[in-house]
């Protein structure tokens, strides 16, 4: 989409959620739990179901059965075109983008979309099948460097550069924990003090246990329809998708990302305006024509606590520099200036991987919808939410009402 | 005379990344573009197409841009010691490349005195050793 074109929108007509935790059962359970919820919410059959696609991962078998075509034969065969999507933590908003995409282009009007994984325990790691040209293989072998390895090198920078301190990323986790308290589907729901963190053992220096994002099992499921299907429906004023981000980076990509060993070399082209982080942000606001400052909610990748204040600059709530402020003042807390992970985050849930974008989009609508007990936002019109898969994948959906 | 213990062979932990003493790249022929790791078949310039990528070596020094000390062991594929010991990863800026490349901290060196703009050179050590010998890899030491 060109910058500054806004896409034709699409109603969310229903979201649905298998609780995160670590249940230890087929991952299909959960997305059929998932998607029944979301078709229930919706009000609508699944053999009225005109397209499904499904979020994938590289865990659970045979890619995680390629997930489109399991959930469809789980739910029972009815025919429907089925599309899958594995771009890792960003599988579920690729998946909705595929959605979408059939649905402005009007090949279906009624869609499903679904994300489900089950995940072991500790580190993620890279598959044993896996030979020396994985480059996901290469960064355990060569270096060690986990997840969290690459999450606390941003946190040390941002403490180097901005003065950030261990008692700021706390403070978001602190944040979190208190948001998710409430809510049915998180994994931990359970308030923490600044005290509890920085006790909380250390992983990757400047980062401790409480402050790094678990592995979870979890389903979440989005049913999407034009918005003719919508008022066909009685539906007269849904929540609906007003962008979705999926932007790769632009060389040279100057910022050093997982898994990789290094990043582009800026000496013989400039790096582009904005890093790539900032680029997905800027893509999704461009789609719909609005900015940062319309916002109302936001439902950002905390992998890591320190993370979430890097998205906090990415995606426009304050300068660069100055997200450290933000968290001090309690600006994003519910209740605050504009509230940040009011689901509780993946401080609470845990990372589901190709379920949690859609999780993030179904924490949206019930928000918009003013259906989030015990940890609304009060009078939210428009969210975002944002996350970036391994790789190079952009993953940023905006909602409105 | 009996055969080399095993252990005694230097392997290096991937072939073509680095020699003796530096990290191996390449350069585009064509654009000038410098990659790491050394990207042999097509120049990832967007405005440029080349298949003309030749070897060269990265610059020796760099500046620390962050690190991370680990406390918990890497699941495999990494090897690590054995008691485990946290080790480092840094990540390091190379100036006349301008780009960011990570390696292990070497070994011997206390974290604790490690900032980010610190000077640090290339050197190659071993990284694990099993019954084929000793796996060496690239790793950063601090310039005294």
């Amino acid at each position: 989409v060109e910058a500054g074109f806004v896409t034709g929108e699409i109603a969310v007509l229903g979201v649905g959620m298998h609780p995160w935790g670590k249940w230890g059962r087929p991952f299909v359970e959960y997305g059929v739990a998932a998607a029944q919820d979301a078709l229930s919410d919706a009000g609508v059959g699944w053999r009225d179901i005109g397209f499904i696609a499904g979020g994938e991962t590289i865990r659970n078998g045979y890619a995680g059965f390629v997930a489109g075509a399991t959930f469809a034969q789980a739910l029972g065969w009815t025919g429907v075109p089925v599309a899958t999507a594995y771009a890792a933590c960003a599988a579920g908003a690729t998946a909705i983008d595929i959605a979408r995409a059939r649905i402005l282009a009007g090949l279906c009007d009624v869609a499903l979309v679904v994300g489900a994984d089950t995940t072991p325990k500790g580190f993620l790691a890279p598959t044993w099948a896996s030979d020396e040209s994985d480059p996901d293989y290469r960064r355990f072998r060569l270096l060690g460097a986990t997840n969290p390895t690459y999450f606390a090198l941003y946190a040390r920078r941002r403490m180097a550069l901005y003065g950030a301190t261990e008692e700021d990323f706390a403070l978001v986790k602190v944040k979190n924990a208190k948001h998710g308290l409430n809510n049915p589907n998180a994994r931990y729901k359970k308030e923490y003090t600044v005290a509890d963190v920085l006790e909380s053992p250390m992983v990757s220096d400047p980062l401790r246990l409480l402050q790094i994002c678990a592995t979870s099992d979890g389903g979440a499921a989005v049913v999407l329809s034009s918005m003719d299907y919508a008022k066909s429906r009685g539906v007269a004023d849904p929540v609906r998708v007003a962008a979705v981000s999926t932007v790769t980076p632009t060389y040279p990509n100057t910022v050093i990302e997982m898994p990789n060993f290094a990043t582009d070399s800026a000496a013989t082209v400039a790096p582009p305006e904005l890093t790539y982080r900032d680029a997905i942000a800027a893509a999704a606001y461009d789609q719909a024509g609005i900015g940062p400052d319309d916002l109302d909610v936001a439902e950002v990748y905390d992998l890591s606590s320190a993370l979430e204040l890097d998205w906090y600059e990415n995606i426009g709530l304050c300068k660069e520099g100055e997200a450290e402020k933000l968290i001090r003042d309690g600006d994003t807390q519910i209740g605050g200036r504009i509230p940040v992970n009011p689901s509780g985050g993946l401080a609470c849930f845990g990372e589901a991987v190709p379920a949690q974008a859609i999780a993030q989009v179904c924490e949206l609508v019930w928000q918009l919808r003013g259906e989030a007990e015990g940890r609304q936002v009060e009078g939210a019109t428009v969210g975002l939410s944002i996350n970036q898969g391994l790789f190079g994948h952009g993953s940023s959906v905006i909602v409105k009402k | 005379m009996a055969p080399p213990m095993s252990g005694d062979t230097r392997i290096p932990a991937i072939d073509g990344w680095f020699t003796d003493d530096a990290l191996l790249g390449t350069r585009c022929g064509a654009c000038g573009a410098t990659f790491f790791p050394p990207e042999r078949t097509f120049c990832r310039n967007p405005a440029c197409a080349s298949t003309d990528l030749a070897d060269v070596e990265l610059s020796k020094r760099g500046k620390v841009w962050s690190f991370s000390v680990n406390h918990y062991a890497a699941p495999p594929p990494y090897v690590g010691k054995e008691p485990f010991e946290p080790y480092t990863v840094v990540a390091v800026e190379l100036s006349q490349e301008q780009m960011v490349v990570l390696g292990q901290l070497a070994a011997g060196v206390d974290p604790a005195g490690l900032k980010i703009g610190d000077e640090v050179e290339i050197a190659i050590e071993p990284l694990f050793t099993d019954d084929d010998g000793t796996h060496v890899a690239w790793k950063w030491r601090p310039v005294s």
